[in-house]
């Protein structure tokens, strides 16, 4: 199979990489990139553990070719907040106990965000609806979704 | 105890941070240098004879290292309790996710373009599907070497049941049935071998539950001493009692295929995969039969379950065992007849699953008390209050219940008030109008903590003081997900007056903490947080010396505030001057905890004993909505009261009850393997449904603390609880919002719709 060049942003960074046009965001992020963050769980966009915001938007990296990247923004859960300055969400995750494995919490708080992006003022069911193709096997998911809702509503303690 | 620095509260969990950035590493991350990617090769049948297996075609595909069968492994069989689960099957495949060969390539794609080339042929043959043929005389044996397909059989006599049903007004006799439950741990099963790694034979990486059982495994199939096998356990990405056997099976074959190439092998299933290959838990088939006075009092039960063992004996016999204690309920009954039986088929082999063997015994039992309340013409919860365990109750195996505090009546008040039960059991219990109807139903449940006499219960643990006052614990025990570095952090953060980010909780490693058994039963807050705050009390105690010899102060220490402090309140010095004082004057800061689990006792011809130590309760009561059209339910509240002793992360006992309540609505309602004839047909999410955040109901979890005599800070446990009592309360809401009753699971829409299940005969 021919490789096919594809230049992309990821968490800010341009990339350049050459893949067969079959190959997966996921293993492209995962194994070339090293964006171990982004997990696979069912590899046929069920679970969601593979979410990665794609020019804002949540999707699931295991069903994107990454020839489809071309041009686009990528946002691994790698990339989001920094070292000393955690996202209110992930910061909302740890206060509110939401995280158990931790398996599923880059992708849920991806699809979080992107809910987030779009919406700052949530309701519980715009929540569970924006996270509803994110399994979680631990937690039940309802202190995740006292966490969105508090990064939304910004009681967060910083 | 009143003012309690670190336990009892809500701290944040030390490895959340890791987890929320997405560096936090699980099996599948690691790299090592010219690391292999291994391969397995499953059979096509769940029974069959293995004809022939040409792997040349494999072998000569570029880029294979290594292709492997039984024959090459120097000890194929290993197991727990009886060790008869073959790492890869040799004549014959006797479950579906049987393995067959084994193979290791350069890269992903190779490994798996090599084992579409293994030829394999097979002579198909007809299995047992059903534990109730298997359990017949002269039925095919499924294991060789057997002389009958049980794998065990637990009776419990107590009283005279003849006599008990004589006196009864009212007997029932009902059967039950439950299902296949796959774990579902997000994470699939991912583990790397590193072979000749510093001094040991091979190093083992990756979601290990059980670190000892699977070292255990290894250790015996490459024929080496327990010394030269190290399990490091990283991340895990759930577990929920499904990360033992199958991983010691993957870590068998990459260590086998790691020493014969000398390179590292990794191996990570597939969704696919995971499901086909890895155990379940145990369907059962229960019968019983149940007699009653007319004013409600229990006279005597009956009970004969039968659990499928599937291929190998794995944990049956344990499993199995929580059953008996736990089969009665909560309830006194003077005459008890149970017998209890695994056995073999050529089914998926089952195991531990959070909740263990209550779950099927809990939804049989707590269904068939609300059936008998309504017979008898009283409430569901009247009925249970008449005959449920109270302080000083003698329980079916005889086990007077007085060394802990007994407190049904308080889970049951409190879940009851908080969902409104009496209001809306009336509400419900009249004819309702529309296609809509709802109904509320409750269960309650004891359940024994840690292992009980299934085997014998220590663990131990290392509390190393750093001369910065910066403190290490090591364990056996693992962190699966459920909190558990946090937790511990937090005893010894309150033994020794440290905050938790001067503590460090390493992950376990068999090479170096002391073997503490497994993480499982729910123990590893009582027996972990035990060892290691005995281990805290040793060097607290080594400190308080030193400081009265060093700084000259008399009277009691108290550790707080990361400092030492005299009873009078003044401050002595810092905790990590003390620590480096000591450490500077020769002193030394680390101890050893031991914890033995008090004594239990039971005799296996009678079930009579002391099984369990101490035990938990808890009530749940469900709301439901029937779609009478559909047969659709929706649980739209769910009260879940627990009492867990003492909570020592509150916060997270909420998460366990959050989390154990949805998976149980998930196994009451729709997750379903799809299996017929020892095939597994839903092998990934798409089909084998769990419930998503919109399946789940509204829940109050109510912690309920009665501390224990012997936990730490008089914590017991939570973990499993959680899941044994959402399936009745569910069955019994539905039953009142419908006005029909099930008696079997899952409860989906045809069930609930037209009373069976249209995808098999049942
Ligand atoms: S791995 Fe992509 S959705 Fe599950
Ligand atoms: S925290 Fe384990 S799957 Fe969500």
């Amino acid at each position: 199979m021919a490789k096919v060049k594809v230049e992309f942003k990821v968490n800010n960074r341009e990339v350049q990489v050459e893949v067969d046009p079959t190959e997966r965001l996921l293993d492209t992020l995962r194994e070339r990139l090293n964006l171990t963050g982004v997990k696979e769980g069912c590899a046929v966009g069920e679970c969601g553990a593979c979410t990665v915001l794609f020019d804002g938007e949540a999707i699931n990296s295991c069903l994107i070719p990454t020839v489809q990247a071309e041009g686009k923004e990528v946002l691994t859960i790698e990339g989001l907040g920094t070292e000393d300055e955690l996202d209110p969400l992930q910061q909302s995750f740890i206060d509110y106990q939401a995280v158990q494995c931790g398996f599923c919490t880059p992708g849920m708080i991806l699809s979080a965000k992107a809910l987030l992006n779009k919406n700052s003022s949530p309701t519980r069911e715009d929540i569970k609806g924006a996270i509803d193709g994110n399994l979680c096997r631990c937690t039940g998911y309802e202190q995740i979704i006292q966490a969105v809702q508090n990064a939304a509503d910004g009681e967060v303690e910083a | 105890m009143n003012d309690l620095k670190q336990v009892n509260k809500s701290k944040k969990r030390v490895d959340a941070k890791a987890k929320v950035t997405g560096k936090a590493k699980f099996g599948a991350d690691l790299k090592f240098a010219n690391m292999l990617y291994g391969k397995v090769v499953r059979t096509k049948y769940p029974y069959a004879k293995i004809k022939n297996v040409d792997i040349s075609k494999a072998e000569a595909y570029p880029g294979v290292e290594v292709v492997m069968t039984a024959k090459d492994i120097p000890n194929n069989t290993f197991g727990v309790i009886i060790q008869n689960q073959r790492v890869l099957a040799e004549d014959e495949a006797i479950y579906i996710g049987d393995g067959i060969v084994m193979l290791a390539a350069e890269s992903k794609e190779a490994a798996e373009e090599a084992a579409k080339l293994v030829e394999i042929e097979y002579e198909e043959l007809k299995g047992i599907h059903d534990p109730l043929e298997s359990r017949k005389p002269d039925a095919q044996l499924v294991m060789e070497g057997t002389d009958s397909n049980q794998v065990v059989h637990h009776p419990l006599r107590k009283g005279d049941v003849e006599t008990g049903f004589a006196e009864a007004d009212l007997i029932l006799e009902r059967e039950y049935s439950t299902h296949y439950i796959e774990h579902a741990y997000l994470e699939p099963e991912a583990v790397t071998v590193v072979p000749n790694e510093r001094q040991t034979l091979v190093s083992v990486y990756g979601s290990v539950q059980n670190p000892y059982a699977t070292r255990d495994a290894v250790a015996r199939v490459l024929e080496a001493d327990l010394s030269q096998v190290r399990i490091i356990q990283d991340n895990m990405g759930g577990s929920f009692g499904g990360k033992d056997e199958n991983i010691s099976s993957m870590a068998a074959r990459a260590a086998v295929m790691a020493l014969e190439t000398d390179r590292p092998v990794q191996m990570v299933n597939s969704r696919e995969e995971s499901i086909i290959e890895s155990y379940k838990r145990h369907p059962y088939n229960l019968k019983y039969k149940v007699g009653a006075t007319k004013e409600g009092k229990l006279t005597a039960m009956e009970i004969e379950a039968v659990a499928d063992s599937g291929a190998y004996a794995c944990q049956t016999p344990f499993v199995t065992w929580r059953s008996v204690v736990q089969a009665t309920g909560p309830y006194e009954v003077p005459n008890v007849k149970t017998d209890t039986y695994g056995f073999y088929t050529n089914n998926p082999y089952t195991g531990a699953m959070r909740g263990y063997g209550s779950p099927p015994t809990c939804f049989a039992q707590e269904s068939l008390m609300d059936e008998l309340a309504e017979e008898l013409g009283m409430k569901p919860d009247q009925l249970r209050e008449k005959n449920m365990y109270r302080q000083g109750s003698h329980t079916a195996s005889n086990q007077k219940l007085d060394n802990h505090t007994v407190s049904l009546q308080e889970v049951l008040d409190k879940a009851k008030e908080s969902i409104n039960y009496d209001k809306k059991y009336e509400e419900y219990s009249k004819e309702q109008t529309g296609e809509k109807k709802r109904g509320i139903g409750l269960a309650i449940s004891y359940r024994g903590v840690s292992l009980g006499a299934e085997a014998i219960d220590t663990t131990g643990g290392i509390v190393a003081v750093q001369k910065d006052g910066s403190i290490i614990l090591y364990c056996g025990l693992a962190e699966n997900g459920q909190g558990l570095r946090t937790v511990f952090s937090q005893v010894v953060g309150e033994e020794l007056g440290v905050n938790l980010d001067r503590i460090t909780y390493m992950e376990a490693d068999t090479s170096v903490a002391p073997e503490s058994g497994s993480t499982v039963a729910s123990r590893s807050t009582f027996m972990g947080g035990n060892a290691l705050k005995k281990a805290a009390k040793n060097v607290k105690e080594t400190m308080i010396e030193f400081a009265k010899e060093e700084y000259g102060v008399e009277g009691e220490i108290i550790f707080k505030d990361n400092a030492l402090y005299t009873d009078s309140g003044k401050k002595i010095e810092d905790f990590s001057k003390v620590a480096s004082d000591a450490f500077h004057s020769g002193v030394f800061l680390s101890s050893y905890g031991w914890y033995k689990a008090p004594k239990i006792s039971w005799d296996e011809e009678t079930g009579q004993g002391r099984p369990y130590f101490t035990y938990v309760y808890g009530c749940q009561i469900a709301e439901v909505e029937v779609d009478t059209g559909t047969g659709q339910v929706k649980v739209l509240n769910m009260a879940a009261a627990h009492d867990v002793g003492k909570a020592i992360n509150p916060a997270n006992v909420r998460g366990q009850i959050y989390g154990g309540v949805v998976m149980a609505v998930g196994h009451a309602l729709m997750e379903d393997l799809g299996f017929s004839d020892g095939f597994i047909n839903h092998t990934n999410f798409d089909e084998y449904l769990i419930p998503t955040a919109k399946d789940i109901p509204d829940i109050d979890a109510i912690i309920v603390e009665n501390p224990d005599p012997a936990g730490p800070y008089g914590a017991k446990s939570i973990g499993e609880p959680t899941v044994e009592l959402g399936g009745a309360a569910i069955n019994n809401a539905i039953a009142l919002a419908t006005g029909e009753r099930h008696y079997d699971l899952p409860l989906n829409l045809e069930r609930v719709l037209i009373g069976r299940d249209l995808s098999r005969e049942g």
